[in-house]
């Protein structure tokens, strides 16, 4: 690892102004991805400035039908939270199966999503559920969100400050992981919200995205009957040693089934 | 250089530290607790897994500077003069090692599991719970019995 400026900050405030004095800052929620990736040296960031120091970006709380998950908070705490537990269980869950609990008492739902690995769990949530990202400069919905692997809609000095979950009528994650890493090879997360089902897939291409073909085939219903005739463009699917396109796009179809049935 | 003070196996530490100093390489190389261990460089293998106040961090992801004023507990705060901790003997009795390697970071993973799970936890929790900690010698059977035994050794402590 290259030796870089460290800040701690104790306020949004202070870490937005930390990033526009750096030449080539970076913000480091758990550290969890950013620290293995410095390490590699695949990033040298002149600056790191550290929001673990920042309260007001930690903590969990249930106001006007929405779940609200401060950008800090850890998926530990995610995962333990008897609010999460009762408004969401299927976050609960998801939260949980992050890497492993040592990870997890670090890793941050703020980071993940901001850092966008095209495997990581939470994105799929935050779009399935319609979740909005609320910035240190606004507001963003969960499809403007994620724009490409690795590549969010976040500006260089813009932080996540918390996101927020609408309550669904019901809602389920289903991950085909890696053994090893615990990433999502494939995950799927299906949520009835407000009379519509939402699809959100992970893994399986280099964006996290909804699975426009999937919710057409289950039509509003929690019926997975016509998953198996949707037809996924190959293509478009990520191929590695792990997983061949042609097996995610088939374990893309079997993994919102298999969410489909936990919603019921 | 910044300078770092934490608590670690509750004794007062300060050190010189580089921004980059991670947490493990603090503990190694400026205290000497040489106990914690370095299996990757990728967080996947838990040979560092120390407590952070009270939580198991992995201490190859975890900068020293991000430990300034922390509550720090290491393989070496374990034991004390009347001999091992439960969870040490355990991992002895079952024959819960091999080479050792990865053996400080099973044990500290496994006091984090009895703190959240009690003492009487079930073989699918420990492998479930022991998923941040990889072993290349003894094909985990033996580890999963010693985390059982000794979390029910430390509940009759």
């Amino acid at each position: 690892m290259y030796e870089f400026n460290y800040r701690k900050v104790d306020s949004v405030a202070a870490a937005v102004e930390a990033m526009q004095q750096a030449e080539d800052g970076k913000f480091v929620a758990g550290g969890q991805t950013m620290l293995p990736t410095m390490k590699h040296r695949l990033a040298s960031p002149s600056d790191l400035i550290d929001l673990g120091g920042v309260a007001e970006l930690t903590g969990i709380s249930v106001e006007n039908e929405n779940l609200i998950v401060g950008a800090m908070t850890t998926h530990a705490a995610v995962a333990a939270s008897a609010e999460v537990q009762q408004a969401i269980p299927a976050l609960a869950r998801l939260a949980g199966n992050i890497g492993d609990p040592a990870v997890r008492n670090r890793g941050t739902l703020g980071g993940s999503i901001a850092n966008h690995d095209p495997a990581a769990d939470y994105p799929a949530a935050v779009i399935a559920l319609g979740a909005t990202v609320q910035t240190s400069k606004r507001a963003i919905p969960a499809e403007e969100f994620f724009t490409g692997m690795f590549e969010t809609a976040l500006k260089d000095d813009e932080i996540v400050t918390s996101v927020s979950f609408p309550l669904p009528e019901a809602a389920a994650y289903m991950k085909f992981e890696n053994p090893a890493s615990r990433y999502a090879i494939v995950g799927v997360f299906v949520a009835k919200t407000g009379g519509e089902v939402r699809v959100g897939v992970t893994g399986a291409t280099a964006c996290a995205h909804r699975g426009f073909r999937l919710e057409a085939a289950l039509g509003g219903e929690l019926d997975a009957g016509g998953i198996d005739a949707v037809e996924l463009p190959v293509e478009q699917m990520n191929s590695d040693i792990h997983a061949s396109a042609e097996y995610r796009a088939h374990l893309v179809k079997v993994m919102t089934k298999r969410a489909v049935e936990a919603c019921q | 250089m910044s300078t770092v003070s934490m608590t670690v196996n509750g004794e007062a530490v300060c050190g010189e530290v580089e921004s980059r100093t991670l947490l493990v390489q603090f503990l190694r190389e400026n205290l000497g607790l040489t106990g914690t261990h370095v299996g990757c460089d990728t967080s996947q293998c838990g040979a560092c897994v120390i407590h952070v106040n009270g939580k198991s961090v992995k201490s190859c992801t975890m900068l020293a500077i991000q430990a300034d004023g922390a509550d720090v507990t290491t393989i070496e705060g374990l034991a004390n003069e009347a001999g091992l901790h439960p969870m040490q003997q355990a991992f002895m009795d079952n024959h819960g090692l091999q080479c050792g390697f990865c053996t400080p970071g099973m044990v500290m993973s496994a006091l984090d599991i009895v703190n959240r799970n009690g003492h009487e936890l079930d073989e699918s929790t420990v492998r479930k719970e022991l998923e941040g900690n990889i072993c290349r010698c003894t094909g985990y059977h033996n580890i999963v019995k010693a985390v059982q035994a000794g979390a029910k050794a430390m509940g009759g402590s």
